[in-house]
């Protein structure tokens, strides 16, 4: 009886509900996003929810994925001539590009590629940090050294980007959902106009894997915007795929050891489950 | 079969001698993370090899630099402190091997053995140049102190090279020990020439 | 412990040692202590528990030799144990998703406990002890979570400090008493490091009485008889010690096929962004195994006694043994109990679905809020406690219990 009153009551709760509109008047012309947002639609006048991602099956999917050397130093090379004017990559050090699981650079390569950067220097021997002209003291960086970043901090990077602020991208493959497809969405997802319901702000461009739809970043790629070294042509889609490559790498370096300790592991657990099974029947024949 | 409480399988089965012997495998191999991971980082491991620029220091002047977490010596000797560090006979001295990590331990300490073999520099670079260069370990072999240098203005004991002020120890223009209590030579760490004005260490 | 110990010495070290200091007949009797032989999979996660504490004291020691708990570090020790520190990344993933296991083992094991009616006289204490515990783990979990310090780590520890705010009178002074400032910040970070590290050694000590309190009475078993006849039992070596192990290599496979083929599958990707005090992520979603205490928590519209229910729902537990009426303890012999019972487990789990989502989010492509079903499963969750055990206990007609668990053995369900 008391499940029968709980039943009435919460059906009365519920009648208001269940015969209200579930749309939204704005909703984007895209199919319901269930796919890469947990959260439906919500009412409207608030931002609009971005399209799922693209996907793309990448070279490092799945249990026995790997990344493409050839892409990683492609898309080495998009961060280096394209990226790092705006956004930091500080979690790698110029010695992980020539490290196991990586985009394989030579150590003297990565030497070369090193020295050409330069990085503050430690104070000279009257303890200044900067020199005559009050430039700041600077080094030729050696591999131990860290990607320096364009920016020396939050506000200079700010002031140079129209109150935006580009986020470093050593993790920027784990920290969005989505990961590899969504970057390479929103990289590839520029050039389209918006719908009619959609005004761009100023500064800003339309993007509809972004949240909101709109992004402060300029559409960084175009065609030939890199020259590759390996003579791979450079169309848009092929520089987002290398870019991504090489940004999940830097965001995972460890994935290829990973997942070869994994199948490792996997196995090594299968035989001694097995014979732990075996085990377990043996000592107890007769006694369940 | 046995019904008491305390009864066991009796037979050594392989069964169970295999899966006590994966399991011990595996428990083996799974410890290996816990203990590597104790080495040092691959951070650390990059700083293991640094490289020095020559060209700011001057003869008679001895800098430090750090490698590995302790201090190096890097002196531009005079032609006096080479001269003086050649009268030296190796069996005169306390600890007559050179211990240069670039040459076989049974080296013996000449001033010669005490300078770097490895010129990477330009062919031809003449011996007498590298010998005005020593590069050593500045760690006192005794208890491990910081020996001070000695200056053309400032000379620290009697020897004209260091003198570690904790108990004493003096060393020679090579960085040889010529009063203890340290029993060895300063260390020479593994270098190379890789031009006249730079050296790579470790 | 129930009992002279029956062990002979064999050695003559073992002979000088009993006398002074008796472990190894306190081993020994472990291994022989006489176990129901009936035990089920279900029975096999206490084993699994302590794998896997000993799994998360391990690596995390390992992990603090490390890890910098200084608020402008931390991230960046997280990122150097991942990428710098030999098998740093592994063991880092080890941690963070054994937490997750641990939960999913603790949880199963609590489920286990309310459908056989483990807790019932005379193992109300070690049911007592079992709730301590998983407190103690919600804590642990809690604080460890904060110590990467990315943005949920951050936001995370400043909503459910914020928690203690809504105490009257006091509320503000606690809170800026557990922060050690005005907000959480690099005092907050410390102390929460301490504990962190201090908590799962508390967690080993009352397991440590957990055990003891059960080895009293000696396990319950799926039947829910007290065993008389010596051959009801078996000793806990070979039997169980092999059996709990298969169970334990199960297990670990499925916590291999995340750690290395989906390690940040059970984690909020926005803690890959380090903490901002001043940008706060669009949601604040705790980890799983927190989610239907979440829920409570919110489908409450008042602060105080939002946070009022949050802790009488977990006090609640503490008074299981008393508030199950029923005079027969498993629910194999329990229509009507089990049909609650597994309203409850789709209650928790609404709760954490409900919980998972923002608080504004309706369900799937209808219009009905989930904090409705947040309410409803939160009302549920106190009347299965308060209303339905007592009374379903008193009311219901139970089938007949065996006498003895040979029949059973071969019957209903089965042994393994």
């Amino acid at each position: 009886m008391i499940v029968r009153t709980l039943v009435l009551a919460s059906a009365l709760l519920f009648a208001q509900y269940a015969t209200a509109d579930a749309q939204e008047p704005q909703a984007a012309q895209a199919a319901a996003p269930a796919a890469a947002a947990p959260a439906p639609p919500k009412a409207p006048a608030v931002t609009p929810a971005p399209l799922p991602p693209r996907h793309v099956n990448w070279s490092f999917d799945g249990p026995f994925g790997a990344y493409d050397r050839g892409s990683l130093q492609r898309g080495f090379q998009v961060y280096k001539d394209v990226c790092s004017a705006c956004h930091a990559l500080t979690h790698i050090a110029f010695r992980n590009l020539a490290e196991a699981g990586g985009p394989g650079f030579t150590p003297d390569q990565v030497r070369a590629l090193a020295a050409s950067y330069r990085v503050p220097a430690e104070p000279n021997d009257q303890g200044q940090t900067v020199d005559a002209m009050g430039q700041p003291l600077t080094r030729a960086a050696t591999p131990a050294d860290y990607y320096p970043p364009p920016f020396p901090n939050e506000k200079a990077t700010r002031a140079a980007n129209n109150g935006a602020l580009p986020p470093d991208l050593s993790l920027v493959v784990k920290a969005r959902d989505g990961g590899s497809d969504y970057v390479y969405s929103v990289l590839t997802g520029f050039g389209q106009q918006a719908p009619a319901g959609e005004t761009v702000g100023g500064g800003r461009f339309y993007n509809p894997y972004f949240k909101g739809h709109q992004i402060a970043m300029p559409p960084p790629l175009s065609d030939g915007s890199v020259m590759y070294a390996d003579g791979t042509m450079a169309t848009v889609d092929q520089e987002a795929r290398d870019v991504v490559t090489f940004l999940t790498w830097a965001s995972d370096p460890k994935m290829e050891e990973r997942k070869l300790i994994g199948s490792n592991v996997i196995i090594f657990l299968l035989l001694l489950t097995s014979l732990l099974y075996f085990s377990y029947h043996r000592v107890w024949y007769g006694k369940h | 079969m046995a019904h008491s409480i305390t009864a066991e399988p009796t037979r050594r089965d392989f069964l169970y001698v295999a899966t006590a012997a994966v399991g011990a495998v595996g428990t083996a191999t799974a410890l290996w993370p816990f203990i590597d991971q104790m080495n040092p980082s691959a951070d650390v491991l990059a700083l293991a090899s640094i490289e020095v620029d020559l060209t700011p220091i001057q003869p008679g002047q001895s800098v430090t630099f750090t490698w590995r977490s302790h201090p190096l010596f890097v002196r531009r000797r005079t032609p006096a402190e080479i001269e003086a560090a050649r009268m030296v006979r190796p069996q005169d001295l306390l600890d007559p091997v050179a211990r240069n990590a670039n040459l076989p331990e049974n080296a013996p300490a000449t001033d010669d053995n005490r300078l770097s073999p490895k010129v990477g520099g330009p062919p031809g670079a003449p011996q007498m140049r590298k010998a005005e260069w020593l590069v050593i370990s500045g760690v006192c072999t005794h208890l491990g102190c910081t020996p001070q240098a000695s200056t053309p203005t400032d000379i620290q004991g009697n020897y004209g090279g260091w003198l570690c002020h904790c108990h004493g120890s003096q060393y020679d223009t090579a960085g040889r020990v010529r009063v203890g209590p340290a029993p060895r030579n300063l260390d020479v760490p593994p270098y190379e020439f890789l031009s006249d004005t730079r050296i790579r260490v470790g | 412990m129930a009992g002279p110990s029956t062990y002979q010495p064999k050695s003559r070290f073992a002979r000088w040692l009993e006398p002074r200091l008796p472990i190894i007949s306190f081993a020994a009797d472990f291994m022989v202590y006489p176990t129901p032989r009936n035990l089920n999979v279900w029975y096999a996660f206490g084993a699994i528990l302590a794998a896997f504490l000993a799994i998360q004291l391990v690596t995390g020691i390992v992990l603090a030799m490390h890890y910098t708990p200084d608020a402008s570090l931390a991230f960046n020790s997280v990122e150097h144990i991942m990428r710098d520190v030999n098998f740093g990344w592994l063991l880092r993933y080890m941690h963070s998703n054994g937490a997750s296991f641990f939960f999913l083992a603790v949880y199963i094991h609590m489920f286990r406990g309310l459908y056989y009616g483990s807790y019932k006289a005379p193992r109300e204490v070690i049911w007592i002890l079992g709730v301590l515990l998983y407190l103690l783990m919600m804590a642990t979990a809690f604080l460890g979570y904060t110590l990467p310090w990315g943005q949920m780590s951050f936001w995370a520890a400043t909503v459910i400090t914020n928690l203690f705010s809504a105490i009257p009178v006091v509320g503000t002074p606690i809170v800026q008493w557990l922060w050690g400032g005005f907000g959480v910040d690099n005092a907050t970070l410390h102390r929460f490091f301490s504990l962190h590290y201090l908590l799962p050694f508390v967690i080993a000590g009352v397991v440590i009485l957990h055990i003891w309190a059960l080895h009293v009475p000696g396990n319950s078993n799926p039947v829910g008889i007290e065993l008389t006849r010596p051959k009801d039992k078996v000793a806990f070596h070979p039997y169980y010690t092999v059996k709990d192990s298969f169970y334990v290599a199960l297990f670990l496979i499925f916590y291999a096929a995340i750690v290395f083929y989906a390690p940040e599958f059970l984690v909020t990707t926005v803690n890959n962004t380090p903490a901002n005090p001043i940008v706060t992520p669009e949601e604040i979603v705790p980890e799983w195994y927190l989610l239907p205490y979440y829920a409570i928590l919110r489908s409450i519209p008042n602060k105080l006694i939002g946070v009022l229910a949050l802790f009488a729902a977990l006090v609640t537990l503490f008074f299981i043994p008393w508030l199950d009426t029923s005079k027969v303890r498993s629910a194999r012999f329990r229509p009507t109990y089990k049909i609650y019972f597994w309203l409850f487990v789709v209650d928790a789990i609404t709760l954490g679905y409900v919980g998972a989502h923002p608080v504004d989010a309706t369900l799937f492509n209808t219009a009905i809020p989930l904090v409705w079903i947040g309410r409803l499963a939160t009302l549920y969750y106190f009347l299965h406690f308060w209303l339905i055990m007592p009374l379903v206990g008193r009311i219901e007609k139970p089938n007949p219990v065996p006498d003895s668990i040979a029949p059973a053995a071969h019957g209903t369900g089965g042994a393994a």
